[in-house]
C-alpha cells in the first residue's frame, strides 16, 4: 500500500526526522490561508499523486509550455495562482502511463536552501535478508539511471536486526554520502529514526529523494515516498486509515476485499489462476501466442467457493475482457471448489464472451464433472498449452 | 536416493489442529504412510488427534521442544496462521528440529527478518515461507503438494512457484522421467533456502540425473544460482537441466501476488535471469507447458 509524500512526511516527523513545515489541501479556497500559516517568502506546490516524476510531468489540460507538477512560488499570490491550475488537472508523468493522474491534493511546504541534493532508501535487502540503507551522492535524480550508469556511487550498507543502526553503520553512510559538520551531527539522529520508522511501521520501501543539505549545513527530508507491507497492515490501523481509495485501481480494490492477488493490465484475454508463478506464467504463454493478458489475477491456495465467483465477477466486469482463461493446477486449492465458483458467478452474471477452463491437481475429475453438467458454454483444456491456444483461437474468431 | 526427506523423516506439524493442518495431514498420511509422529498446540497438549480418514491418531504435545523429545521427530512443518508464523518458526529453530517447513503465505516481512537473523545462527534449515513443501515420491510427504502427479524417478525439481513445481512435476511424470525429489522454496522476498542449497543437494544425489529449475522475476537468486553452476561446472560437476522464467511479461513496478516477484530498481528482470541461466547451460523454455519436452530434448542432446 502507498501513501502520499505528506503523509508520509507527517509520519516521520512523528520519528524526529526534519522535515520542512507544511500543509495539505483539497481546495484552491485553502491555498492562501495555508500560504500564510508558513514563514516564506519561498513555498514549494506540490501534486500529491501516487507516483514518481511529478517534478517533469505534464498536466495534460495546460498544454505542452506549462509548469510541472511541483513549483515553486516566490510570494502568497502565486501559490494561490499555482493551486488553481494544478487542483483538479491531469498529471502525466513517466510513472502514471498516458492516462495520467488526477491531481486532487497539493502539499503546499515552506522553500529550502538547497547545497546538495542526496539519495536515501530503506528497503529489505533479499540477498541478506535484513534491512539496508541504499545512498547515493547523486539525489534528485532517477535512482535507476544512476544505478545503470554509475554504480559505484550507489552504496548499500545493510543493519544487523539484533543490534539496529550502531554507530558504525551511521559512519559508513555518512561517509557514503559525504556528510560533514552539522549534517554528520544530524546523520547521527536521522539515519536510526529512518530505521526505527521502517521497522516500526513495516514498511516495503522508505524512499527519500533528495535527502538535502541546506545552506546553513543541516539536512532536510525533501521528498518522500512510503509503501508499506500489505500482509503487515493488519498490525497498522493507523497505516490503513492514510489509504487513498482513488489513487487506486477500482477493481484493484474491489479484488483486495477478497484478498485477491489481482493486477489490472493492459491487454484482453482475463486471467484467473491459482498460484502467483503460475499466474504470470500464464500470462506469458499468452504473450507467446500473440495476445496480451488484460490482468493478473491469483486466487490463492484456500479460496473457497465464494472468492472465486468474487474473482470471476471482477474479471469479466472489465470492459476490455473478451475472453477469459481459467487455470487452475489443483494443491490446497481443490478443482471442485474452483468449478463450484466459475459456475456460480456464471449463472449469477452471465456470460458473454469465450471461457476456456483448464483443471489438473487435487479432485480433478470431480471438478470437470461440474462443469460438464452445468450446461454452460465452457471450453474445456487438456493442458496449459491447449489452453492457451484454445483461448487465443476464440478471440481471433 | 532424495534429497531432504525419505521414508525415514519423522515430521511434527504446528498448526495441526486447524482446518489447514488437518487436512494436509491425512493427505500426508495417506501418502505411502508419510511418518507423521505429532503435533504442536500450546493449550491442547496431552490430547490427541485423529484423521478424518483413516483414524490414524497423533499425540499433541503443548511445545515443539517437548515433541521432538518424545518422539525423535527431524522434522516439521507450519501451518500456523501468519500472525502467529514468525513465531513458530523461531519456536522450533530454539528447539533444534533440523528441518523445518512453512507453509504460511502472508507472514510480514519484517517478521522474516527476525526469523532470518535466529535461523542464520542455528543448526537448522529453513524451507519457504510461503512455499508448497517438499516431496519424495513414493516415500514423504511435507507440505501441500498433490501426491497424485508424481511418480518416482530421476528429475530434481527446485521452484520458487508452488503451482509451477507442479507444473514441472506432472510434465515429467508424463514424459515418463519421474523425480527423486521436488523441492518449493517460495516466493518471499526473504526466506531459509535459496536455489543455491537445493541445486548443491541434487548435484551431490547420485538417483537425481537432471534438474529443472524454475525462478521468477525480482531479487537476484536466479543469478546466483548460475554463477553457483558454473563455479560448479569447473569443478566437473555438472548434469543436465532445463528451466522457465515467469514474469517474462510483468510490468516493472508492480508486485506479481508473490511479496518477492516485483522488478524494481533495474534488477530482477526476467531476461537477465534466462541470459545468466543459459549461460549456466540450462536449457530456458519460452513455454511454462513445455518444460517436460525441453528437458527431454536435452537428455537426448
Amino acid at each position: 500500500m502507498n501513501i502520499h509524500e505528506y503523509q508520509a512526511k507527517a509520519l516521520l516527523k512523528g520519528f524526529g526526522a526534519p522535515v520542512a513545515e507544511g500543509v495539505a489541501i483539497l481546495k484552491v479556497e485553502e491555498a492562501e490561508a495555508a500560504a500564510k500559516s508558513l514563514p516564506g517568502p519561498l513555498y514549494v506546490v506540490k501534486s500529491q499523486i501516487h507516483a514518481g516524476g511529478r517534478g517533469k510531468g505534464k498536466f495534460k489540460e495546460l498544454g505542452p509550455d506549462a509548469k510541472g507538477g511541483v513549483r515553486l512560488a516566490k510570494s502568497i499570490e502565486e501559490v494561490v495562482a499555482h493551486a488553481k491550475d494544478m487542483l483538479g488537472n491531469t498529471l502525466v508523468t513517466a510513472q502514471t502511463g498516458d492516462a495520467g493522474k488526477q491531481v486532487n491534493r497539493l502539499y503546499i511546504e515552506d522553500g529550502a536552501d538547497i547545497e546538495r541534493e542526496l539519495y536515501c532508501s530503506l528497503l529489505v535487502d533479499r540477498s541478506v535478508g535484513q534491512v539496508a540503507f541504499v545512498v547515493s551522492t547523486e539525489g534528485g535524480m532517477d535512482i535507476e539511471a544512476v544505478a545503470h550508469d554509475t554504480p559505484e556511487k550507489i552504496h548499500t550498507i545493510a543493519i544487523d536486526p539484533v543490534t539496529g543502526v550502531t554507530a558504525d553503520d551511521v559512519a559508513k553512510i555518512s561517509k557514503a554520502l559525504e556528510l560533514s559538520g552539522a549534517a554528520a551531527e544530524d546523520a547521527k539522529a536521522l539515519f536510526p529514526a529512518l530505521y526505527k520508522a521502517f521497522g516500526e511501521k513495516d514498511m516495503a520501501l522508505l524512499e527519500v529523494n533528495p535527502l538535502i543539505v541546506m545552506k546553513d549545513g543541516h539536512l532536510r527530508v525533501l521528498d518522500a515516498k512510503m509503501s508499506f507491507d500489505g500482509n503487515a497492515l493488519f498490525r497498522h490501523d493507523d497505516v490503513k486509515a492514510l489509504r487513498d481509495e482513488t489513487e487506486e485501481d477500482s477493481k484493484e480494490i474491489e479484488a483486495s476485499k477478497w484478498d485477491l492477488a489481482y493486477v489490472a493490465l493492459d491487454g484482453n484475454i482475463g486471467c484467473m489462476v491459482n498460484g502467483a508463478g503460475l499466474a504470470m506464467a500464464t500470462m506469458d504463454i499468452i504473450k507467446l501466442y500473440g495476445k496480451e493478458p488484460a490482468n493478473f489475477c491469483d486466487v490463492g491456495g484456500g479460496a473457497g467457493k465464494e472468492k472465486v465467483a468474487a474473482a470471476f465477477k471482477i474479471i469479466t466486469a472489465d470492459p476490455k475482457v473478451e475472453g477469459i482463461l481459467v487455470n487452475i493446477f489443483g494443491g490446497i486449492m481443490r478443482c471442485d471448489v474452483i468449478a463450484e465458483g466459475v459456475v456460480a458467478a456464471v449463472q449469477e452474471v452471465g456470460l458473454k464472451v469465450p471461457l476456456v477452463v483448464r483443471l489438473e491437481g487435487t479432485n480433478v475429475e470431480l471438478g470437470k464433472k461440474i462443469l460438464n453438467e452445468s450446461g454452460l458454454a465452457i471450453t474445456a483444456a487438456d493442458d496449459l498449452d491447449d489452453a492457451a491456444k484454445k483461448i487465443v483461437a476464440a478471440i481471433k474468431a | 536416493m532424495s534429497i531432504l526427506v525419505n521414508k525415514d523423516t519423522k515430521i511434527l506439524v504446528q498448526g495441526l489442529t486447524g482446518k489447514t493442518g488437518t487436512f494436509h495431514t491425512e493427505q500426508a498420511l495417506a501418502y505411502y504412510g508419510t511418518k507423521m509422529v505429532g503435533g504442536i498446540h500450546p493449550k491442547k497438549g496431552g490430547e490427541t488427534w485423529s484423521s478424518g480418514v483413516d483414524g490414524t491418531a497423533l499425540p499433541i504435545f503443548a511445545s515443539v521442544a517437548e515433541a521432538k523429545e518424545r518422539t525423535g521427530a527431524d522434522a516439521t512443518v507450519i501451518y500456523v496462521p501468519p500472525a502467529g508464523a514468525a513465531d513458530a518458526i523461531i519456536e522450533a529453530i530454539e528447539a533444534e528440529v533440523p528441518f523445518i517447513t512453512c507453509i504460511t503465505e502472508g507472514i510480514p516481512v519484517m517478521d522474516m527478518v527476525r526469523v532470518k537473523a535466529k535461523l542464520d545462527k542455528s543448526k537448522s534449515r529453513l524451507l519457504g515461507p510461503n512455499c508448497p513443501g517438499v516431496l519424495t515420491p513414493e516415500e514423504c510427504k511435507i507440505g501441500i503438494m498433490p501426491g497424485s502427479i508424481f511418480r518416482k524417478g530421476s528429475v530434481g525439481i527446485v521452484s520458487r512457484s508452488g503451482t509451477l513445481t507442479y507444473e514441472a512435476v506432472f510434465q515429467t511424470s508424463n514424459e515418463g522421467l519421474g523425480q527423486t525429489t521436488a523441492v518449493g522454496i517460495g516466493g518471499d522476498p526473504v526466506k531459509g533456502t535459496e536455489f543455491i542449497d537445493m541445486l548443491e543437494m541434487f548435484l551431490a544425489d547420485e538417483a537425481t540425473q537432471s534438474i529443472i529449475m524454475i525462478g521468477e522475476i525480482g531479487g537476484s537468486a536466479e543469478e546466483e544460482a548460475a554463477q553457483f553452476l558454473i563455479d560448479e561446472a569447473k569443478k566437473g560437476r555438472k548434469k543436465p537441466m532445463a528451466g522457465f522464467i515467469a514474469g517474462r511479461t510483468a510490468p516493472k513496478g508492480r508486485t506479481m501476488g508473490h511479496a518477492g516477484a516485483v522488478v524494481s530498481g533495474g534488477k530482477g528482470d526476467a531476461e537477465s535471469k534466462i541470459a545468466a541461466m543459459e549461460a549456466a547451460g540450462i536449457k530456458v523454455s519460452p513455454s511454462p507447458a513445455r518444460l517436460g519436452k525441453t528437458l527431454v530434448e536435452v537428455l537426448k542432446g
